[in-house]
């Protein structure tokens, strides 16, 4: 017993993530609390999507169940896991029950290096972005087998689309993440790095972002980034695979209940793991703003008040609905169910005050607030953009974003080069 | 940390690779195929981990598993089933296959028994400090650039020629 903790002990002192450091258990809580907050997430955001799409089109969204629908994730799983779980008759049982796996457990592998921290990883790999990008790549098959395993019209041309739609776009994706490996490699010694908390150091190194590198060419890769992100997620306005009007859901016609609610997993946790590879690519990671420049300990303090204020104004929100609640008694409970909510909120947020809480959180506040930042983009591309015809996708795939991409990796070595030869010799 | 180039791996590894490769050319159905041999990948990936090289698995991944392969089910998923079912399976050359057999059966036992005498003893040192992408960077763009870049113009002429054959009216 006193080896094993003594064991627990022995990696608070070292500075490296668990997987790097080979501490089984804190890889093993590592593993468990990012899935924890990955399943957190996605049922928030399942509810923040209808409310905020509901909001732009001026209606309530989910009211019903718990003040202001906020229960209305939990009655959805409740309900999707008490649903039948139907199998067509001519499907392909082994794949069909294969394919759901498939694709959650590539949409989840892919979190082993996404870094919260320079610490707060579960691994650091050597190859991390190459990791993310391989893996994620790998819920295509998922998504091509059950498309076909459906044995159905309907899911076999919505996994036909998609996978198409993903293999284009990968290219310009892949294009653009190599212009942005390429200025990690702008340091004395002249080599890069492929590895997810080598390019947020080298960010850091480097004194700005990559987004604001070489103006306006990191913004051109982020751009280009940024939109076959949301392609390669499938999601509106390339939403194509499974577009309703034309294809009932697409792949996912003919599943219903737990497989289905799989695949809606993977999708929001996939779009959450590319939001991840933009934050750390272009947008600093875990830094916070201005790392470089406001720096002392004011700045410091500062900027550690910013989680708790955060969970605070959350908390102020909930009480200011409160206080909106209809006075009738029939919304006692909802009332009283918003008030408590509030009030758990506020905790955490004073909880986050305390100094030795705040300058362990604040890391993985600020990655996750950026993340949380690309998740209400999607949110508001779907309430806003029509959707794109299926030639117009591949156009813009091929003759727009790749060559886009291909000329700006060219121009980032030039410039890299110049900078490297003529400016600084 | 504890090596993981143990022969325990090696043979968990290849086992499963051995099992996918003959699942692949013993079902009838292709995507049943496509899917053992996208098994067998994965594993290949995982024994060029086991070998500590990274940047190789991460390169299998990507390229094979992830491209290759989706091509693979992509053209697969619009042949008929019904009919690939029907057809023979193996066609019964046993003469070509015994003698091909053999051939490569003795190569095997050959080189098992006398490779300690054809390989060199040197083997290169484990790189600890977790750079192997730099080092294989390196060589492709420092050592091999001439083979490197001869690969790239042979890739280059198989796109143009797909396009041409392609495409009716260029």
């Amino acid at each position: 017993m006193g080896q094993f903790i003594q064991y627990i002990q022995s990696y608070l002192a070292s500075d490296k993530t668990p997987g790097a450091a080979g501490n089984m258990f804190w890889v093993l809580v590592y593993i468990l609390l990012v899935f924890a907050g990955l399943s957190v997430a996605v049922i928030a955001m399942n509810w923040l999507e209808r409310k905020i799409l509901a909001h732009m089109q001026v209606r309530l969204g989910p009211m019903r169940v718990g003040p202001h629908g906020l229960m209305q994730p939990i009655a959805d799983a409740i309900k999707l896991l008490l649903k039948e779980d139907i199998m067509p008759a001519e499907a392909d049982a082994l794949i069909f029950w294969v394919a759901p796996f498939v694709v959650v457990l590539a949409a989840f592998t892919v979190f082993v290096v996404v870094p919260f921290g320079p610490t707060h990883a579960i691994t650091d790999m050597n190859i991390g972005i190459l990791f993310m990008l391989g893996v994620s790549s790998l819920s295509v098959l998922g998504i091509v087998m059950a498309g076909w395993a459906s044995n159905s019209h309907y899911p076999l041309i919505g996994a036909l689309r998609s996978s198409a739609q993903m293999v284009s776009y990968e290219v310009a994706m892949g294009l653009a993440v190599v212009s942005a490996v390429l200025m990690t490699s702008l340091n004395a010694e002249g080599t890069g790095t492929l590895s997810m908390i080598g390019i947020v150091q080298a960010q850091q190194a480097q004194g700005e972002w990559f987004i604001f590198k070489f103006f306006p060419l990191g913004l051109v890769a982020f751009f280009i980034f940024a939109v076959a992100m949301i392609a390669e997620t499938n999601r509106a306005p390339f939403d194509l695979a499974e577009a309703e009007s034309e294809l009932t859901a697409g792949f996912h016609t003919e599943y219903s209940g737990f497989r289905w609610s799989l695949f809606f997993l993977a999708e929001y946790s996939a779009m959450i793991a590319v939001s991840s590879i933009a934050v750390t690519l272009w947008l600093g990671g875990w830094l916070r703003p201005f790392p470089n420049l406001l720096t002392g300990t004011v700045w410091n303090q500062l900027f550690s008040l910013f989680p708790g204020i955060t969970f605070l104004f959350f908390a102020a929100m909930c009480f200011y609905n409160t206080a909106r609640m209809p006075k009738h008694p029939l919304f006692r409970i909802q009332t009283i169910g918003l008030a408590g909510f509030g009030v758990i909120l506020g905790l955490i947020g004073l909880v986050l005050f305390i100094p030795a809480v705040s300058v362990r959180i604040q890391d993985i506040f600020w990655f996750s607030a950026k993340v949380a930042g690309f998740m209400y983009l999607y949110i508001w591309y779907r309430g806003t953009f029509p959707r794109y015809r299926f030639d117009q996708l591949m156009r813009m795939g091929w003759k727009v974003l790749l060559p886009l991409g291909l000329g700006v990796l060219i121009l980032t070595a030039g410039v890299a080069l110049l900078q490297e030869k003529i400016w600084h010799p | 940390m504890a090596p993981v180039a143990t022969p325990f791996f090696f043979y968990l590894l290849s086992g499963i690779m051995l099992i996918g490769g003959i699942l692949v050319i013993t079902r009838k159905n292709p995507v049943h195929s496509a899917v053992a041999l996208i098994i067998t990948l994965l594993a290949q990936a995982s024994i060029y981990l086991m070998l500590y090289a990274p940047f190789v698995a991460g390169v299998q991944i990507i390229l094979y598993a992830g491209g290759i392969m989706v091509l693979f089910l992509f053209v697969i998923m619009l042949v008929s089933i019904d009919r690939s079912m029907r057809e023979r399976q193996f066609n019964s050359q046993w003469v070509v296959g015994i003698i091909a057999a053999t051939a490569l059966g003795g190569l095997f036992i050959a080189v098992y028994t006398k490779g300690k005498d054809i390989f060199p003893e040197h083997v290169l040192p484990i790189v600890e400090d977790n750079n192997n992408t730099q080092e294989v960077a390196k060589l492709l763009y420092g050592q091999y650039m001439f083979a490197f870049e001869i690969a790239s113009l042979l890739l280059l002429v198989a796109i143009i020629g797909a396009v041409v054959m392609a495409k009716k009216r260029i």
